[in-house]
């Protein structure tokens, strides 16, 4: 029923639209497209690259917008009259149809006389590239642009004379370097002559792209080869020899196997396999069983087997010996032509050595931000270690203190750089309250006996972590830093820095300034260090010890807060993570010297810049960066016990 | 004159001098007969082998806490770094341990192979059972001298002291002393326990060795036997440096360190070769702490890098501390009374408080509790639960001095605290 109604509905739209249905079957396109109609039709992946080409080749106006209508599924097969029409769909059954000659609209009608032409994926990689010529030339640079994206992601060998042919109108500056670039990458890669090539190669020397070496790497590609004398023949890349680094001579021996110039070698349990295959009544080859339980008797028990031709006869090791002395290694260019090869390898030890320049220039800045952030954790220390002379195990759980009312703040205040801006002086005032009562409760009372400092201020220190643990739990709690200090700052391919670091790296230098301040320019700096020297002779002209010692411990531990924002930041925040820093920060105090600002500044930068070259020697480990950092400082300690600035005169003995 | 008064006066025997050993020494060899008693294995069978596990443990920490106290309380250097003596002592016995009973479970597996096995075989085989947990299949050569107990028994001992002489050589001759030995000892510890905390470090990353309870060979023997025979073994050894601590402090070398201790400067002054008494306790205490690690892990089970964390040694500290430094039995006192008490309190058998607004539950406040307590008695409490002693059974004053030091240095002693 519904059947038949629609089929009248049909026929009564196809009568009413009939008259504006012709088009042009005549216009270049149309005939064009007529012509590959038989595989343009099938879609096939394998058959269709002719029809593809032949429109990239017409210099037809229209064949971009065709190329692009088909990608996108939007060209259709008039069954009836064969021609191609472009269409969009109205509904499930009428489509509005347009000619491919000027993208005229034709009319409406329902699609059971169309059938749509659906492009795989593959057939649509096709027409892109396909595309590509004509987006070079695009009036718009953002289509240009993407022409380049597309051509850099996959590049092909037609690509090079597309991007030749748009060189010359090219009239973006921009768009026009990235296009020489790409041009000279890609005939690197598919150049026709070698001097061509080489030319090219020539021209990146010293190029630090990543592009430029993914072009070139491909090129000094080598294959393992061996013979039983030197050729003389051009593309010899070098000359290895069996038990090098680069080749153990299992690897060499087992090429010569592949290569048919020894005989196989057989591994144990090949060895034992053939063994076991072979018992016969308790024995293998006339040898007892029970007498196999080393490799000597096996491998007398496997030559009988073998001379009895049961087994294939294998290489003893003085062949293996004697096969690997007669052979020589060498590494043939497969990638390209010898000179092209040689003039890539050129080209990229040059690039490797600024690379290496260039890496250890990043390692330092990474090494300047680690030292700062160690700076930041140790200079609380050094005013309440290094200027009071107090060892305070809990400084680490002041930093953490300081980072959790960070993250408190975070949770009241949602405006990141509002929350940062109230953090950092909360935190200051939360530590320095906590720095004040640690002192008149527990540390007043032990100034003679250091020891005991130590091991009372670590009871406070587990007791904070723990309550801590309780209070937050054990996972990491974020503290999220504004949007203006996201990303980093790109100096070119291999040197970068993040704003955070850079952000950390001058707090830090803003510590080192207010500390110098304090200490050398205030009444409090002056009282301190008169305080930490003779405390008698400084109460006997007026100062309180007392109040001073006091503020000065909690002037200590409220940078400690400060600090432990900003770690909080670059870090997570944990109840552990102070103790992740105290030893270091002991050793950065204890290397640059106590009692000397200038010292933690200098025993921050060793540390840290040891701690990165260890990791940069040892990429994949930074516990055993770690380790060999500790063993450095344990060691440097020996031969400077008083750190690198060490005081000298009385103030060494206060 | 007569030659006997020329004579040197004849020393009265050790008892004598140190009258603690027999106390200390009859108080062990009943504790380890009641023990004995109760034990499931050679007696009713009141306490599991669980709870006599955690004695023999606890006798074991005993011991290493003696070494602290030699080191710390009479030789006045406060190491943080004596958990990695122990924890190396557990290694070495660990390596044979975890080896052996490899090899044996190899073997056995090997010989229902239709050709007998080879040593490669054996050692592949060993080398994949115990590194295939942290992805390799070879021995490293550090495991080299696994396959014999006297070998690592003789590491045991060997590898602390030799590593406690190096490191006590290259310190002490440059004075580093006070707190910033403490924190060299620290350093060290944790340098040690990151290494270990590698997988590549050859002892099976933070994996740790395993299955050290079982011992080679003596599968028939039931876990009762084998925990009493360790813990009458930690129970022996407790005794016996008991009696070589009393030794070494009640003569005239227990003088000199504890000179040392009181004024360094002082004692070097008088001519003596502060560096090299210092340097032999350290190593001894360092033999010691290996010595009582060898015997804790057995009885554990189980010996990771964790347990050398620089926190383990610190708490080590806090034992002493609390038991009364200065005194050997103040730290037997302290390291049984905090460990036992700990793993009371840790195990959840400790009755939560109810606050009404808040429960306390003592597996999280614990260690709270243990931090603030030892803060108290560092302030309160210097001489720790053994100045009770004092106070109830030697009825030992400290002199009043009118408010001055009682040793000669500022940090020693003085008047307040000495009457608390």
């Amino acid at each position: 029923m519904t059947a038949a109604i629609r089929l009248f509905l049909t026929a009564l739209f196809c009568l009413a639209t009939l008259p504006g249905l012709t088009q042009d079957a005549d216009a270049p396109i149309q005939r064009l497209l007529q012509e590959h109609r038989e595989v343009i039709s099938e879609s096939s992946r394998r058959t269709i690259g002719p029809a593809i080409d032949a429109l990239a080749a017409s210099g037809l106006p229209e064949v971009r917008d065709v190329l692009n209508r088909w990608q996108a599924k939007e060209m259709w097969l008039n069954q009836g009259s064969g021609l191609f029409v472009f269409a969009e769909e109205i509904d499930r059954d009428t489509i509005r149809i347009f000619d491919v000659a000027d993208g005229s609209e034709i009319g409406t009608v329902a699609d059971n006389g169309y059938e749509q032409l659906k492009p795989n994926s593959g057939i649509r990689g096709l027409i892109g590239a396909a595309l590509v010529q004509f987006q070079l030339s695009d009036p718009d640079p953002v289509n240009r642009a993407r022409g380049l994206d597309a051509i850099e992601r996959d590049p092909e060998a037609s690509h090079l004379e597309a991007l030749r042919r748009s060189l010359d109108g090219e009239a973006d500056q921009t768009i026009l370097a990235r296009k020489m670039r790409l041009e000279r990458l890609l005939t690197i890669r598919f150049g026709q002559t070698d001097a061509e090539r080489i030319a090219a190669i020539e021209s990146f020397d010293g190029d630090l792209g990543v592009d430029v070496r993914a072009a070139l790497n491909p090129l000094v590609a080598t294959r393992l080869d061996a013979a039983e004398a030197l050729p003389d023949a051009p593309d010899i890349a070098r000359v290895l020899k069996p038990g090098d680094d680069d080749l153990p001579r299992d690897l060499a021996y087992a090429h010569l196997v592949e290569v048919g110039l020894a005989k196989p070698k057989i591994d144990r349990a090949a060895k034992r396999a053939a063994l076991v295959a072979n018992i016969d009544a308790g024995a293998v080859a006339g040898v007892q069983v029970a007498s196999l339980d080393d490799e000597a008797a096996r491998d007398m028990a496997y030559a009988a087997l073998a001379d009895q031709g049961v087994v294939e006869p294998v290489a003893t090791e003085a062949e293996t010996n004697a096969a690997l002395a007669t052979h020589v290694f060498f590494e043939r260019f497969v990638g390209a032509p010898p000179a092209v090869a040689l003039a890539a390898q050129d080209v990229l030890s040059g690039i490797e050595a600024k690379v290496g320049l260039n890496q250890a220039l990043d390692l330092g800045l990474d090494a300047i931000s680690l030292g700062s952030i160690y700076f930041l954790a140790a200079i609380g220390l050094a005013i309440t270690f290094g200027v009071m002379g107090v060892i305070n195990m809990a400084h680490g759980e002041f930093i953490m203190m300081g980072a959790y009312t960070g993250f408190l703040v975070q949770q009241i205040v949602p405006d990141y750089t509002l929350s940062i801006l109230l953090a950092l002086p909360l935190a200051f005032a939360v530590t320095f309250t906590a720095g004040v009562a640690m002192e008149r409760l527990v540390i007043r009372h032990l100034y003679h006996r250091p020891l005991e400092t130590l091991l009372a201020t670590f009871g406070i220190s587990i007791a904070l972590q723990q309550i801590a643990k309780n209070i937050f739990g054990t996972q990491a709690r974020p503290l999220t830093s504004p949007a203006w200090l996201d990303g980093s700052l790109v100096i070119n391919d291999i040197v970068s820095i993040s704003y955070i670091r850079i952000a950390i790296f001058v707090l830090a230098l803003l510590f080192l300034a207010l500390f110098l301040l304090v200490m050398n320019r205030t009444r409090l700096g002056l009282e301190v260090r008169a305080v930490t020297q003779n405390p008698r002779m400084a109460a006997s002209m007026g100062i309180n010890p007392d109040k001073i010692n006091m503020l000065t411990f909690g002037f200590g531990s409220g940078i400690a807060g400060i600090a432990g924002v900003a770690i909080g930041l670059y870090a997570k925040v944990t109840s552990e993570m102070g103790a992740d820093y105290i030893v270091q920060s002991f050793m950065t105090v204890v290397v640059g010297g106590v009692g000397n600002i200038w010292g933690t500044l200098l025993g921050a930068t060793l540390v840290g810049t040891l701690q990165k070259g260890i990791e940069w020697l040892n990429p994949s480990n930074t516990l055993a960066a770690q380790t060999y950092m500790i063993l450095f400082i344990i060691l440097f300690i020996q031969f400077r016990p008083r750190g690198i600035i060490a005081l000298k005169g009385r103030a060494a003995e206060a | 004159m007569s030659d006997a008064t020329l004579a040197t006066p004849r020393r009265p025997p050790l008892a004598l001098r140190y009258p603690s050993v027999l106390v200390f020494l009859t108080l062990l060899a009943l504790f380890t007969l009641g023990v004995t008693i109760l034990s499931e294995a050679f007696g009713i069978g009141l306490i599991s082998t669980s709870f006599v596990k955690t004695l023999g443990k606890t006798l074991c920490l005993c011991l290493v806490a003696l070494a602290m106290d030699l080191v710390w309380g009479y030789c006045g250097i406060l190491s943080l770094g004596h958990m990695a003596f122990f924890g190396i002592g557990g290694y070495a016995i660990g390596m044979w341990l975890m080896y052996e009973r490899t090899r044996l479970i190899v073997v056995d597996s090997l010989a229902a192979a239709p050709l007998p096995a080879t040593p490669q075989e054996i050692s592949d085989g060993v080398a994949a059972q115990i590194f295939g947990v942290v992805g390799a299949s070879e021995l490293p050569p550090i495991w080299a001298f696994a396959h014999s107990l006297p070998i690592q028994l003789a590491f045991v001992v060997l590898v602390p002291g030799l590593l406690a002489l190096v490191f006590g050589w290259l310190a002490f001759r440059s004075r580093v002393t006070g707190v910033y030995l403490s924190i060299l000892t620290q350093a060290m510890t944790l340098a040690l326990s990151l290494h270990l905390f590698q997988n590549d470090s050859g002892l099976r990353g933070n994996n740790g060795l395993s299955g050290l309870q079982n011992l080679p060979g003596l599968d028939a023997v039931p876990q009762s036997t084998v925990s009493m025979w360790f813990f009458w073994g930690s129970a022996a050894a407790l005794a016996a440096a008991y009696i070589l601590c009393a030794w070494i402090v009640s003569g005239k070398f227990g003088s000199v360190i504890r000179a040392i201790r009181d004024d360094e400067a002082r004692v070097r002054f008088l001519g003596y070769p502060v560096e090299t008494f210092k340097l032999f306790i350290f190593t001894l205490t360092a033999v010691l702490a290996g010595i009582a690690g060898a015997l804790y892990y057995p009885q554990a089970g189980i010996v990771n890098p964790a347990e050398i964390a620089p926190i383990a040694s610190i708490y080590l500290a806090v034992w002493v501390a609390i038991g009364g430094r200065g005194r050997l039995y103040g730290a037997v006192i302290g390291a049984a009374f905090v460990s036992l008490l700990s793993t009371w309190f840790t195990g959840g058998q400790a009755p939560d408080i109810d606050l009404g607004f808040y429960t306390i539950q003592w597996v999280d406040w614990w260690i709270v509790l243990l931090g603030l307590s030892f803060v108290a008695v560092t302030l309160f409490a210097p001489k720790g639960i053994g100045g009770l002693v004092d106070i109830f059974f030697i009825d030992r004053r400290s002199p009043d001095r009118h408010g001055a030091d009682l040793g000669p240095d500022a940090g020693a002693l003085r008047e307040q605290e000495a009457e608390k």
